[in-house]
């Protein structure tokens, strides 16, 4: 089995080579006139305000919570669909339930408001 | 051919784990340990764990290391904290005593010369034959579906959690 893997990592390797060489060398061959106009950080045509540390909202912090545990949810669906037939109308059954008890999750974070953004 | 394969990811995992700890920004810290988790995936792959190789990157490089880096953001340690941290005594004593207790941990193994070969039910032959994913599911499915089942309602309680301490403050 692992012998069948040797493809996607010779697609690794030329990837890396691929990606070292080109940084290196537009690192090595290029002439330097920095101004400051070039090395302001590009921020898609605009001026850019304040600095990238700034504290972000808990907000973000609850949307990233969710999406892993639905993640882990999406997660178990794989080895389950691999033996969706040999488990018929019981392997159905088993994962509603199991998607009934996040779904409630679900509600419940929609609820309180934590799908909300304003 | 496996051992190379071995050394190389093991080392790559080695040499980026190393990095997780040295370097000074938290964020290059974060990728660095993103490296080593696909380091670990290839580990996997040679023990023929497709399934946990493949889970590996989808969850601990992809989700759990998104939260990594939020938490990293929220928090958003300045420069001259983080360097303070590091001089902190008692810590540093802490951190040497769990290596040390890690080490001796685990020499008894490393002095081992080759360990007793006691063959399971599921033997890598037969693993092989139809593949880590199916087995993994057989099991889940059907002897341990309670534990499956039960693992929706520790997911459900952090979901609950997550959104009830976030919302507290709101």
């Amino acid at each position: 089995m692992p012998e069948s893997y040797v493809p996607i990592f010779v697609f690794l390797v030329v990837n890396v080579a691929v990606a070292v060489l080109i940084i290196a060398l537009s690192t090595y061959l290029v002439k330097r006139k920095p101004t400051a106009q070039k090395l302001m950080p590009y921020e898609c045509g605009m001026d850019p305000f304040g600095t990238a540390r700034k504290r972000f909202s808990v907000k973000f912090f609850v949307v990233a919570m969710l999406f892993i545990i639905f993640d882990i949810e999406a997660v178990f669906l794989y080895p389950w669909a691999v033996v969706f037939k040999d488990l018929k109308l019981f392997g159905l059954i088993e994962m509603v339930v199991f998607i009934a008890v996040l779904l409630l999750g679900l509600f419940y974070a929609w609820k309180k408001g934590a799908l909300e953004w304003q | 051919m496996e051992a190379l394969f071995f050394y190389l990811f093991g080392g790559l995992a080695l040499i980026s784990s190393f990095f997780v700890i040295f370097l000074r920004k938290p964020v290059h810290n974060a990728v660095a340990l993103i490296f080593t988790f696909f380091c670990l995936a290839g580990l996997y792959l040679i023990l023929g764990a497709e399934f946990v190789a493949m889970i590996q990157v989808l969850v601990y490089a992809g989700a759990i290391m998104v939260l990594f880096l939020f938490v990293i953001m929220l928090l958003n340690l300045e420069e001259e904290e983080a360097i303070e941290g590091r001089g902190n005594k008692f810590r540093r004593w802490l951190g040497g005593f769990a290596a040390v207790v890690v080490f001796l941990l685990l020499a008894p193994v490393w002095l081992m010369q080759a360990l007793p070969v006691v063959k399971g039910t599921f033997p890598p032959e037969k693993v092989q034959e139809l593949g880590n994913t199916v087995w993994i599911a057989r099991l889940l499915f059907t002897d341990y579906l309670l534990p499956f089942e039960v693992a929706s309602v520790l997911l459900l309680a952090a979901i609950v959690g997550a959104v009830f301490f976030a919302m507290k403050r709101m």
